[in-house]
């Protein structure tokens, strides 16, 4: 059975298994370092449809059934799908399980949704009250500018703190313990942390000390060492966040060194963009199911933490004045034998 | 949690002091270069208007109208958000700037219909811009009637 560790952390005693994940990127995410990861890079933004939002739509219901057919599992046997995306009324999501058509679960987490939907994920199947359980978090660059910024053809400069918001999808499937190689050991559910930043154009700085209260919580409740995981990831806290994250571990005495790395750094090259990185559900989710589960699977990584970021903003709230209210969830996913 | 004020000053100070500075010089290059290279062309047609024998007051608004058809059709060949990615306010003063703002959320806003979308959402970015023009406008119209009587008089 389950046991609720200390504090803000699960650890499961018959841990659930990833058994299948697939990443389906864009154009500019196709051309970055992570390239080669990815289950299916799209040409163009568009996919061919009449709107941003639906090829948002098209490419969660591609990931998913990917990463099902990569599972073996059929639709008929998900129990529930878990997911979220940026739009408001998650309707990416929402649309994309209509076409699914199997029991839903809506999240928002902002670009921290993939990790609530492993950690429900796990939750509900070592709870026993699923066998597979799907799930995928999703952003678009042009639907999220248009609701957050500035529509696609408007020439602004963007600030040198400021991410992109990427095109992209990483679904998984989450089945029953000992059914796969990699699997989700423990969950730490982050606490909402606002340092009153105000400032939509660097969410990085906003959601650093998120990032950092969770981690810190995770150690602590688990009583582990840095040392114990070949690899600590943020979510997308990005040139920006990722230096003031590491400053306010070491403040509160934790060195995590060079296995600390950042998603949002990982998914373009310095040539791609002047800006601080990367962003958007879609950022840790295709990093998660592209990179780090292959690399789990492939048995290169034993056991890393992933820590997905997400600011709970709206552009109402920043324009009414509000300070920027964020959250991190670490997610411990480990190689079995 | 909500940090506290002496938290979330001290957090602030922190952020100031690693954050990156923007590249001020570069950018100010960038929007010199576009933002003149702009007039320079908005000149040329002047020139050419008043050369065919238009008079001035009418040689300027055929010029700007020429300026506008310029920057919606840079924006619908999807050349303007590259160019103002870079020269910054370079690119967003001149007229063809505006001529953006209005033509990227006409084509932004397209898909919700020509009633809601574009018709509602058109002057998103152009709005407020005209709203505070014409306020200052009429200030300042206003100022000048106090000083020295209607014009005209």
């Amino acid at each position: 059975m389950t046991t609720k560790k200390n504090g803000q952390t699960i650890g499961f005693s018959n841990p659930p298994a990833v058994l299948g994940a697939a990443a389906v990127v864009g154009p500019k995410e196709g051309a970055g370092p992570l390239a080669g990861w990815f289950d299916v890079v799209k040409a163009d933004r568009l996919l061919g449809m009449k709107s941003w939002e639906q090829a948002e739509t098209k490419m969660v219901e591609e990931a998913v059934n990917l990463a099902l057919a990569k599972a073996k599992v059929r639709h008929q046997d998900v129990d529930f799908f878990l997911g979220g995306d940026l739009l408001n009324q998650i309707v990416v999501t929402s649309f994309a399980a209509r076409t699914l058509d199997v029991p839903f679960f809506g999240l928002y987490g902002a670009c921290a949704t993939v990790a609530e939907a492993l950690a429900l994920a796990a939750v509900l199947v070592d709870g026993g009250f699923a066998v597979n359980v799907a799930l995928a978090s999703s952003s678009h660059h042009d639907t999220a500018e248009r609701q957050y910024r500035f529509p696609a053809e408007f020439g602004i400069q963007r600030p040198v703190t400021a991410q992109w918001t990427a095109t992209a999808v990483g679904a998984a499937v989450v089945g029953p313990h000992g059914k796969g190689k990699v699997q989700v050991t423990h969950v730490t559910v982050g606490r909402v942390v606002d340092y009153g930043q105000k400032d939509p154009m660097d969410l990085g700085a906003a959601m650093a000390p998120a990032a950092a209260d969770t981690i810190a919580r995770h150690f602590e409740d688990t009583g582990r060492d840095p040392e114990a995981y070949d690899l600590i990831l943020s979510g997308d806290l990005a040139a920006v966040g990722h230096p003031l994250c590491v400053e306010l571990l070491e403040r509160k005495g934790l060195r995590l060194d060079n296995r600390f790395v950042d998603c949002g750094l990982m998914l373009y090259d310095d040539t791609q963009e002047p800006v601080a990185g990367a962003s958007g559900c879609g950022c840790s989710a295709s990093v998660f199911a592209g990179y780090l589960f292959k690399n789990l699977e492939q048995g290169r990584f034993k056991r890393v933490l992933l820590v997905p970021t997400g600011a709970l903003h709206s552009p109402t709230s920043c324009q009414q004045g509000e300070s920027i209210p964020c959250v991190a969830h670490a997610v411990v996913l480990e190689r079995s034998g | 949690m909500k940090a506290t004020k002496e938290q979330a000053d001290e957090y602030k100070r922190l952020v100031m002091r690693r954050s990156p500075r923007p590249a001020i010089l570069r950018n100010a290059l960038w929007a010199f270069g576009v933002g003149g290279t702009i007039c320079a062309v908005g000149q040329f047609f002047l020139n050419l208007a008043l050369l065919g024998g238009l008079p001035l007051t009418e040689a300027v608004p055929l010029v700007a109208g020429v300026m506008i058809a310029i920057g919606a059709a840079l924006t619908g060949l999807g050349v303007y958000d590259r160019i103002g990615k870079r020269a910054g306010m370079g690119a967003a003063l001149p007229i063809t700037g505006f001529a953006n703002s209005i033509a990227s959320a006409a084509m932004e806003f397209r898909r919700e219909g020509l009633l809601l979308g574009v018709g509602a959402r058109l002057f998103t970015i152009a709005g407020p811009v005209i709203v505070y023009a014409l306020a200052a406008g009429l200030v300042v119209a206003l100022i000048r009637m106090l000083v020295s009587g209607p014009a005209g008089s």
